[in-house]
């Protein structure tokens, strides 16, 4: 398992793309909407918290038809399948290989880009907190819709119209967090809820994706 | 004389080209008398005045928006474990009627919450679980349009549909949280179902039944249409091969 998220991170790292892509997607969309909203920071440290959790979501949605579609296209997917692996165990590592390649990136660069938002200071511990616990979940809910789509081609657009809506509870919780920590209030209950939501996914949805893959190698 | 004989295409469809007319007409029926008396022989609110009547609409196709789901649900479900065609079928058939009642409550609502909220939109949990729903019933259709292969599309959208109940069921709940935790928690709560007066909820427990009826017509309809369709498709194949 460990050599297959190994192979992964290679792959992911050296035949470029996802790498990348996602974080400068993430960038664009911290610089665009200053521009599109003005430059009133008053209202930027409002909507800052939102802006930042949504970026951060797409860009991981930009990646996300990778996780399996080469791995199907060349066949590697089938031997994965009949590996001694479990396949639940294939999608879990891979979902990870993918948060690694986009979702810890992303979280380690939003502080950064959050200046360029004017969130206020209490907020950007809570920033961090609340990537680290919900974006794991933002990756594996996204394998699922991965695991589904596979068989389908040029998928992305489905993959992202199934994917959105699996992602609200996430996004609401993740943001919450951060609007509460910038007012510095209390955070703990959506924090808890997110990371119950992280939790939960991890758990159960690799059983459904790998489930969903099985169908699509029939 | 069991329950699952209906698994047989052959046997649903007798049993339903017999049932249909009957289900239809009593949805017929129950909505003219439900509408009829609810739009004119009940009396006009004291503060909403007319619009009220749009309860007629807006709560029995929100309550069916939701029901058409769990159904869906539940013929997942039997087609996972039991592998009836019909079951998967009606699954699909319901998608497009619940993403309709999905509407028809959404611009009911709309249209309700124009003159008593004085906006046609809010982001109300209840208002923005809806939009959440149909953007659900959306995906599990444009699952069913993109996977070709018959069995595999009605596999993949059943394990959408269960993984889609939990994460819709969260959302609820999400955005009820959501709501109350920044804003002030908007006067816009709609539990009309526990106040209404018995004036108003006869007629409107006579749209519900009709609303159910119509839903029951449609599914039949729509699966009817389905197992023609996939009859046809087979005698194709076999022509093909002969």
């Amino acid at each position: 398992m460990i050599a297959l998220l190994i192979r992964d991170l290679r792959l992911a790292i050296r035949a470029g793309g996802g790498f990348g892509l996602g974080l400068a997607f993430f960038l664009l969309v911290a610089v665009l909407v200053p521009l599109g909203v003005g430059p009133d920071s008053s209202v930027l440290a409002k909507i800052a918290p939102g802006i930042l959790w949504v970026g951060a979501l797409l860009s991981c949605l930009l990646s996300l038809d990778r996780i399996f579609a080469l791995d199907f296209e060349d066949g590697s997917l089938d031997l994965l399948a009949t590996s001694p692996i479990p396949l639940e165990g294939v999608v879990a590592i891979k979902a990870l290989a993918h948060w690694l390649v986009t979702g810890l990136p992303l979280t380690l660069a939003a502080p950064v880009l959050a200046v360029l938002l004017n969130l206020p200071t209490p907020g950007y511990v809570w920033l961090v907190a609340s990537l680290t616990a919900g974006t794991p979940a933002l990756s594996v809910i996204g394998a699922f819709g991965a695991a589904l789509t596979v068989g389908i081609k040029r998928g992305g657009l489905l993959l992202s119209l199934l994917v959105l809506p699996l992602y609200v509870p996430t996004l609401i919780f993740g943001a919450e967090v951060v609007k509460r920590g910038a007012l510095a209030m209390e955070v703990g209950v959506p924090l808890l809820l997110l990371s119950g939501i992280t939790a939960g996914a991890v758990a159960l949805l690799p059983f459904a994706a790998a489930a969903a893959i099985r169908v699509n190698l029939r | 004389m069991s329950f699952w004989e209906y698994a047989n295409p052959k046997k649903f469809m007798q049993t339903s080209s017999w049932a249909l007319p009957w289900v239809a007409g009593l949805s017929v029926l129950a909505l003219a008398g439900g509408l009829v008396w609810g739009f004119f022989f009940t009396p006009d609110d004291y503060k909403q005045g007319s619009t009220v009547k749009i309860i007629y609409l807006h709560v029995p196709s929100a309550m069916m928006a939701i029901n058409a789901w769990v159904m869906m649900l539940v013929a997942s479900l039997i087609w996972l474990v039991r592998r009836h065609h019909v079951s998967a079928l009606a699954a699909k058939a319901a998608a497009p009627i619940g993403l309709t009642f999905t509407a028809i409550a959404l611009v009911t609502g709309m249209m309700w919450g124009q003159p008593m909220w004085g906006t046609w939109w809010a982001w109300d949990p209840r208002l923005t679980s809806f939009l959440i729903l149909g953007l659900f019933y959306l995906g599990y259709m444009a699952l069913w349009q993109a996977v070709e292969d018959p069995d595999t599309a009605a596999d993949l959208t059943s394990v959408l549909c269960m993984v889609g109940s939990v994460f819709a069921l969260l959302s609820r709940y999400a955005v009820n949280f959501w709501n109350q935790g920044l804003h002030q928690g908007a006067s816009l709560s709609m539990d009309k179902e526990e106040n209404v007066s018995d004036v108003y909820w006869f007629p409107l427990l006579v749209c519900i039944s009709g609303f159910v009826l119509l839903f029951l017509a449609l599914v039949l309809m729509r699966t009817r249409t389905e197992i023609r369709a996939r009859r046809l498709q087979a005698l194709l194949a076999r022509e093909r091969l002969a």
